[in-house]
């Protein structure tokens, strides 16, 4: 679980074709309402994220690569995400990382979640099995779910207020003892939950983040998904 | 009222706990055949109004203090109804010890039963550090209406540490869990632009009824800060933020009331 493995960089990277850079993760709702303005609000924002969404995504993540019952992950999954926009997207994420992971690491367990979930399952959850196919444990797992929680919404910054990608480039790396301590919680969280049920993940949980996920949804306009 | 568990622990603080068991009292209305408490907690009975029963809190003593542990159980039992308000805020405070105080509430709701949950706001003083947690059991065509309220700091004084995490669960699947965390000591980012905003209020209306079942309500924005959405499930939960309680509560009365309408037309 804790050997050093390439496939967690082809996993995590940005590249990797699974659909994400078309979310910001509330960045752009975010923006438009002056919440984000610059480096430092792009940071809290993104420190807030990684320790409420990211954390919930990287303890399921982690459960699913542990192996405990993705059908099961998935109903608490749903029950994470209150806002329905959020539900329906990261259903389209993991619909889309399935694709993608199909083709790069061929799993059994991945094609009984995609049957037993046509329109997709909650994106952590598959993320977790994926992880899982390409031999990758638990902390690996909950690393490119917390890593991902943070990256999308500084990558997305860059195009919505032209920030300089030195400087969100200088965010993650701030953030990056968070990431350590997120995805070390949250391994620990499913290896609990093995023994105590789903209920010990983590459910962390950002209402402005679910709030503005409504509104967003309902602009005309807008450059990014989520 | 009986007394039930008051064990002022040398140097960790108060326990106590309180519950309530609603049932069919066989003439169309709901009977409390237990309703006890302890401490901080005296329950007292207000007029029913027809078939639901009603029980209101009445805060007996300064609680939760730090250290304290205190428990509110309620068992709605299957057909019957319950409201259950409190008469005041309820105030996390410091204790002598900087240890965490406690506040667990775990609700059961049987077939056909009904519980209304609308306590008034809590709020975190500077200093305090309280862990609270509220689990609703569901059975599949229990009804359930629950308000939780989080105000940061009493008027102009900064916010305490809560963590607060609220789980329902109906007919033995998870429908909501959301834990929030908040103040001085809680993981980084949370007055941030994802969490807060700098907003010293939250607030949470959570309505479960089987009518949802077939008729999901539909995903409503209440404002630039407060959203109604449909549960994965009968149920819809309304997250509202704001710059203070008073605020918080007219949004959250105005979608109550809209939620009210809905259900009444089930």
């Amino acid at each position: 679980m804790s050997t050093l493995s390439a496939a967690l960089l082809v996993l995590a990277d940005g590249r990797f074709p699974a659909g994400g850079h078309a979310h910001s993760g509330g960045a752009e709702a975010a923006v438009k309402a002056g919440r984000i303005t610059d480096g430092a609000s792009l940071e809290s924002f993104c420190r807030g994220r990684l320790h409420t969404a990211g954390l919930t995504a990287a303890g399921l993540a982690a459960a699913a690569a542990a192996g405990l019952d993705p059908l099961g992950l998935d109903a608490a999954a749903d029950a994470r995400t209150p806002s329905p926009a959020l539900r329906a997207a990261a259903r389209r994420l993991g619909r889309q990382l399935t694709r993608a992971a199909r083709a790069a690491w061929p799993s059994p367990d991945l094609d009984a979640l995609a049957a037993a979930r046509p329109r997709g399952a909650h994106q952590p959850v598959v993320l977790g099995l994926v992880a899982r196919a390409a031999g990758l444990g638990p902390l690996a797992a909950a690393y490119a779910a917390a890593y991902e929680a943070v990256s999308g919404p500084a990558t997305a910054v860059v195009r919505l207020l032209s920030l300089d990608p030195f400087e969100a480039t200088a965010v993650l790396a701030r953030l990056a003892p968070e990431m350590d301590d997120v995805a070390a919680r949250a391994a620990e969280a499913a290896l609990r939950a093995f023994d105590e049920g789903l209920d010990a993940l983590p459910a962390g949980s950002a209402p402005l983040l679910d709030i503005t996920a409504e509104q967003h949804a309902a602009w005309p306009v807008r450059l990014f998904a989520t | 009222m009986t007394v039930t568990e008051t064990a002022p622990t040398p140097g960790a603080g108060l326990r106590a706990a309180a519950r309530i068991v609603a049932a069919p009292d066989g003439r169309g209305g709901t009977a409390l055949p237990v309703l006890e408490g302890a401490g901080p907690f005296a329950l007292r009975r207000p007029r029913s109004y027809g078939h639901e029963a009603r029980v209101a809190l009445v805060g007996a003593m300064s609680a939760p203090l730090g250290g304290d542990r205190l428990a509110l159980t309620a068992d709605v039992g299957a057909g019957a109804a319950l409201c259950f308000t409190t008469t005041a805020a309820t105030i996390a405070l410091p204790g002598r010890t900087g240890a965490p105080a406690t506040y667990d509430t775990r609700l059961t709701v049987g077939d056909g039963g009904s519980l209304r949950w609308l306590p008034e706001p809590l709020i975190s003083a500077r200093g305090s550090d309280l862990r609270q947690s509220t689990r609703a059991d569901l059975a599949a065509t229990a009804c359930l209406v629950l308000r939780e309220e989080q105000v940061l700091g009493r008027a102009g004084e900064t916010t305490g540490r809560l963590t607060t995490r609220l789980t329902v669960r109906r007919a033995g699947r998870p429908l909501l869990d959301q834990e929030l965390a908040y103040g001085p000591g809680a993981p980084g980012g949370w007055d941030g632009g994802a969490v807060l905003g700098g907003h010293r209020a939250a607030g949470q209306l959570v309505v479960v009824h089987p009518g949802f079942e077939g008729s999901p309500v539909a995903p409503r924005v209440l404002g630039p800060l407060a959203a109604l959405a449909p549960l994965a499930g009968p149920g819809a939960v309304v997250s509202v933020v704001a710059p203070d309680a008073l605020a918080l509560r007219r949004l959250l009365d105005s979608a109550l009331s809209q939620l009210n309408a809905v259900i009444r037309a089930f």
